[in-house]
């Protein structure tokens, strides 16, 4: 509704400044006499005239209104208030001399104020602050209408930036492509070419169509030609942005399954235990994040931007804790029945789920964006919002980081030997329980660090860790068993390939899709993907 | 003289004591108690009680159907939810067919169709009008859906813990396509205000007693059926594909037919439970497929006793009369006691409450001949 | 050994299964041709061109140490394992590299594992009744009664691996060297023209050793006997033909004395 009241109004307006081409006209007193009458309508054709001189003054002017600082004296002047609090002439802007006693506010009604909001809108473009004339640029490029041609140009022959640059002179050619000169038009569409906009794509697309008479919108023979190669150009443009798009979201939602998947990987390939509970380890590492934000505003608030990574060692503990706990007590003694740990573990979710919604409550949580990690970075028209970015540098440091653990440290050694031969390894002296409890820990401890980019990203409630678990399952069962290559490649391979789909067959398509694959994968190598082959044994 | 081998009875003494009891109370004495008992007296049963218990022998049914794969052959599927849902989706469709012109909005169409603004039926619910096409939807459906999925899975020998998982994620999937309105099956609020079966009102007291004691004794025709299977030859190469599958195979046998045979009709059971579920219940929608109601069913088996004749019943029902308690007077907690139970029957009840009993029994035995 | 008449015979049973209708087609002699088979596990090679013959009747046994691909010989052979190239055939028409386990078992080729394997919560009885040469299809067993001939031959079985006292207790209840009894007990069962024993007297007294020996001295003739074995003393007391596996392919073959005197065996595997 909105929407459609402001392009009327910039209907009106622009035919205004259409039928008095004022350009080089400075404000006078004539102009803005009209604010001072009684009637809105006189009022309202003031602004009119004022939109219509189209310079820095008439901006000024026009924003002084809209924020009620435009005043009438008793004598019918029309005056300001400077930041002294003097009152000044709203066209020379010097200070009167006596001032006056008295003085009204000019009254703004709605339908002015309309007027005045798409009549800054458009001025705005001769801003002198770069970030107005952006926006102003930017908003306009969805109602190019032929009037707005003039101040375009106006602006075009002013700027200097670059990027405004860029988008003024698309807007421009957009509405030169009506022109009636077929060389303007021409020209249009060369420019056009290089633009990457699905809007201009469709207005381009637009030109080619026949009306009901079989006359081409574009009449010229020539310039359709121009206009089907330029379509053609943005589309090949087009289909790359879109699959780079996909493809970061691919490589996001990859790094997100990788955290979570690579504590499964661990307790699962060493200890052969199935934790349905590792949802819920990550929903502890997201609650311990949350837990870190609220101590950072109580206590810290001066150093708030920090709290997520405070969060990180508090939710790796956090999660270990709780996990070296479980599994002293609970998982130690189902060693060897993997069918009786799924259940006991899935009983510990449902433990761990209810006991938050006791402590929390059953609400989400509110977890906040440190400063640093709020908006994001434009690439090829992809917008990558700074929190993904981190998680995927964030996912890598932790699987280097536990890659290190494994390969280089003592711990990692009487890991990786109790994966290999529990007996073997506590025949020449491993302690395997304590290895059991520390290897789980750290399982544990990894899919709190999960939590901790989940709840950068996502809500923070009880069930959380829900969502993932299904799906990390699904990267260890493609991955294999015992290789976290085979994990890095099942995450990353699933999180690009259900992108990739997603947008031509839905969410949940892609889903059963997935499922189909993993299946079929498994025809082929039951021990997953990436899993080592050899005479493994079987009962 | 020649060796012969003992030969064990179907069921034990007490075991047809108990079995016929069980016929002639659930079959005889509450039905004529729900429909005759005058109010106020004693005896009188009420619709509560009955849709209750009614409720819960489906879920028996359910629990026999878990414990002969997973007590037997070893297959811990984790989609046995799914296909009861299917059993009463499918029985569901039918009923929503039955409402006729009753709905809300008064159209040939179920409510939500005419909320969704579809013209006509959907493909796959022609014929859904027939009660006998209804019926042999409830069979089909989970039961083709359970063979294709059942036979890509065994054949790339899936077993164990990844089986589970996979099973699993399969209900997933289809939790997630039920959710959806395009599906045609409702979406969030799946099927519900059913009318009528065969034209008889659903909530007449008769209906209802037809429907427990069908859901009786199907429960009881399963229980017997499933002890003859594991009786027979069947029965024994189940339990040998649990025990050692290659030795198995090394004998001849293709372990994937005889799972792919039980796992079949363990979800036909499941379905056919599902669809004598919904009526009773009044209403299915795709919560009924999420993952952890199928979890749950492993747990009322664990709970009994897997592998054991009577236990899956006994879980099944404990653990839903502890579940009605616990929602109605401390809702809060009964996540935790499910939890907890999970836990302590893993660590401390490998062979569930049946296994209790007979440890104790045969203590009770041993002390006695030794005084 | 004269109990065991009734299952001396195998053409006199209908052959059952996916293949041997006619039973193998021994008109050759061989009755197992490996063509050179090679198996890599992620670069490792388990077995390198190896090519072997075994005759119909033959008692062979294969010796070699650890890793020389005597397992991953009898993964090949019983459809476990797939070889990444060479052919194995079971008589003159049987490819066996087409068919899955089951498939070759029905063929007619048993197999001991090197751990005994047996189904430890079923009676003796039961293990062997699985075991027997029988149809093994779902819809056969759903409905199969047990006739007097079948638990005789049961019967017979279990006499001559003395576990007759033993019938109605789970197998998982039996000692190491009973239960390799027992699964040797259930190969016979199986009917089979070729058996692969892995191993078959570990953990057996010597008194049981001995009489294993002469079980499979019996057998010989009627039926084809792959045995790999550590143990040279029973090696010597059965083998007319013994295989030295070195590397995953065929180091030397021959009648016991030559095998013994080979330098590269004695160097690789008996030591000096």
């Amino acid at each position: 509704m909105f929407k459609n009241k402001r392009n009327v109004l910039l209907l009106i307006l622009s035919c205004f400044v259409l039928a008095f081409p004022v350009i080089g006209k400075a404000l006078d007193r004539a102009d803005i006499s009209g604010l001072a009458s009684d009637t809105a309508m006189e009022r309202l054709r003031a602004i009119e005239k004022i939109a219509a001189i189209g310079d820095p003054d008439a901006l000024r002017l026009l924003e002084a209104l809209q924020n009620s600082e435009v005043m009438i004296t008793d004598a019918g002047q029309i005056v300001l208030e400077n930041e002294e609090w003097d009152v000044i002439d709203a066209i020379t802007l010097e200070v009167l001399d006596p001032q006056p006693d008295m003085y009204d506010t000019v009254i703004v009604n709605n339908r002015m104020r309309s007027q005045l909001d798409s009549a800054i809108g458009v001025l705005q473009l001769l801003s002198e602050d770069r970030e107005i004339r952006l926006t102003s640029a930017k908003s306009l490029q969805d109602n190019l209408l032929p009037s707005l041609l003039s101040i375009l140009n106006k602006a075009l022959a002013k700027e200097t930036d670059q990027e405004i640059i860029r988008i003024l002179k698309e807007s421009q050619s957009v509405i030169l492509l009506n022109a009636a000169d077929k060389q303007q038009r021409m020209e249009a569409v060369n420019y056009l070419m290089s633009s990457s906009e699905r809007r201009v794509r469709e207005l381009l697309a637009a030109k080619l169509e026949r009306n009901e008479f079989g006359v081409y919108t574009e009449e010229s023979a020539e310039v359709r030609v121009a206009i089907e190669s330029a379509v053609a150009a943005i589309d090949r443009k087009l289909t790359f942005i879109d699959y780079f798009g996909r493809l970061f979201s691919g490589l996001s939602l990859g790094s997100i399954l990788l955290l979570a998947a690579m504590g499964l990987a661990i307790t699962y390939g060493l200890l052969g235990v199935i934790n349905l509970a590792h949802g819920e380890m990550m929903m502890i590492g997201a609650y311990a994040t949350y837990v870190t934000q609220q101590l950072f505003v109580s206590y810290l608030p001066n150093y708030f931007d920090l709290y997520v990574l405070a969060a990180i060692p508090i939710a790796f503990l956090c999660s270990a804790v709780i996990g070296v706990i479980l599994e002293r007590t609970v998982i130690r003694w189902l060693y060897g029945r993997p069918l009786e740990t799924l259940l006991a573990t899935w009983g510990i979710s449902l433990f761990l789920i209810q006991s938050v919604r006791q402590i929390f409550g059953a609400q989400n949580v509110e977890v906040s964006n440190p400063n640093w990690l709020s908006g994001g970075v434009e690439v090829w028209n992809v917008v990558m919002p700074f929190n993904r970015i981190a998680i995927i540098v964030f996912a890598v440091l932790v699987l280097i980081g536990i890659w290190l653990l494994i390969s280089q440290t003592r711990l990692g050694l009487f890991i990786r030997s109790v994966t290999q031969n529990r007996s073997m390894a506590a025949c020449v002296g491993v302690n395997t329980a304590k290895i059991d409890m520390l290897a789980f820990g750290l399982g544990s401890g990894i899919a709190g660090l999960a939590g901790v980019a989940l709840s950068q990203i996502g809500n923070v409630g009880p069930d959380l860790g829900q969502a993932y678990i299904i799906d990390s399952f699904m990267v260890v069962v493609l991955g294999g068993v015992g290789q976290l290559a085979g994990t890095v490649y099942a995450a990353l391979g699933l999180g690009a390939f259900s992108k990739l789909i997603e947008p031509g067959v839905g969410a949940v398509l892609t889903k059963i899709i997935i499922l189909v694959f993993i299946i079929a994968v498994i025809q082929k190598r039951p021990q997953g993907l990436f899993a080592l082959k050899g005479r493994f044994v079987e009962d | 003289m020649q060796y012969q081998p003992k030969i064990e009875p179907l069921f034990s003494k007490l075991g047809w004591v108990g079995l016929i009891g069980f016929a002639l109370l659930t079959l005889l004495v509450v039905p004529s108690l729900y429909l005759m008992a005058p109010d106020g007296s004693s005896f009188q049963i009420s619709s509560y009680t009955v849709t209750l218990v009614g409720k819960i022998m489906c879920y028996c049914i359910v629990a026999v159907a878990m414990n002969l794969i997973w007590g037997y052959a070893g297959i811990l599927s984790l989609g046995q939810g799914l296909f009861f849902a299917l059993g009463g989706y499918s029985f569901g469709m039918y009923l929503m067919r039955q409402i006729g012109r009753d709905g809300q909005y008064q159209s040939n169409l179920p409510d939500f169709m005419v909320f969704l603004d579809w013209k006509e039926y959907p493909l796959h619910w022609i014929g859904t009008d027939s009660f006998l096409w209804a019926i042999v939807l409830v069979v089909l459906v989970p039961g083709i859906l359970a063979f294709i999925f059942g036979y890509f899975a065994f054949r790339s020998r899936i077993k164990g813990v990844y089986f589970s998982i996979i099973t699993q994620a399969l209900t997933f999937a289809f939790m997630l396509l039920f959710f959806r309105n395009e599906t045609g099956f409702g979406g969030n609020n799946g099927f519900t205000d059913f009318k009528r079966i065969l034209g008889y009102s659903i909530t007449d007291p008769s209906m209802r007693a037809v429907l427990f004691g069908l859901s009786a004794f199907f429960l009881l025709f399963v229980l017997v059926l499933s002890r003859i299977l594991i009786k027979s030859k069947v029965g024994r190469i189940l339990t040998a594909v649990r025990d050692s599958e290659s030795r198995l195979m090394f004998c001849g046998y293709d372990p994937i037919r005889y799972k792919l045979f039980v796992w079949t009709l363990s979800a036909v059971i499941c379905g056919i439970a599902g669809a004598l579920y919904v009526p009773q219940v009044g209403i299915i929608n795709p919560s009924e497929m999420s993952p952890a109601n199928s979890i749950e069913i492993a747990v009322w088996v664990a709970v009994g006793g897997r592998g054991t004749i009577v236990g899956p019943i006994i879980g099944a029902a404990a653990v839903n009369g502890a579940k009605s308690f616990f929602t109605q007077a401390f809702p809060e907690y009964w996540l935790f006691f499910l939890g907890l139970l999970f836990i302590f029957v893993t660590l401390c009840l490998p062979f569930g409450i049946v296994g209790l009993l007979s440890k104790l029994k045969r203590k009770f035995i041993k002390s006695k001949t030794e005084s | 050994m004269q109990e065991i008449s009734g299952i001396k015979n195998p053409r006199s049973q209908t052959a059952i299964g996916h293949v041997a209708k006619g039973g193998v087609d021994i008109s050759h002699g061989p009755i197992l041709y490996l063509e050179d088979i090679s198996v890599s596990f992620d670069g490792f090679k388990a077995l390198n061109d190896l090519s072997l013959t075994v005759d119909a009747g033959e008692l062979r046994c294969i010796i070699g140490p650890n890793g020389a691909g005597k397992t991953t010989m009898m993964d090949v052979i019983t459809g476990k394992t797939k070889p990444d190239s060479g052919t194995v055939f079971f008589g003159q028409s049987i490819d066996l590299s087409r068919m899955n386990e089951p498939q070759i078992a029905s063929a007619g080729i048993g197999r001991k594992f090197q751990k005994p394997t047996v189904f430890e919560n079923h009676s003796v009885f039961e293990n062997l009744e699985l075991a027997m040469k029988y149809d093994k299809s779902v819809l056969k067993n759903l409905f199969s009664k047990r006739r007097q001939s079948q638990i005789k031959k049961i019967t017979e079985t279990m006499e001559m691996i003395d576990l007759v006292d033993q019938a109605d207790r789970p197998a998982g209840l039996l000692s190491h060297g009973q239960k390799q009894w027992l699964e040797i007990g259930m190969l016979l069962m199986q009917e089979p023209q070729l058996l692969l024993l892995d191993e078959p007297v570990a953990g057996m007294t010597d008194d049981e050793t001995e009489k294993t020996a002469k079980l499979f001295k019996s057998l010989a003739g009627d039926r084809s006997l792959v045995v790999v074995e550590h143990d040279m003393e029973f090696v010597a007391e059965i083998a007319s033909t013994v295989t030295v596996l070195h590397e995953g392919s065929v180091l030397a073959e021959g009648c016991m004395e030559d095998v013994h005197a080979n330098e590269r065996v004695i160097e690789v595997y008996l030591g000096r």
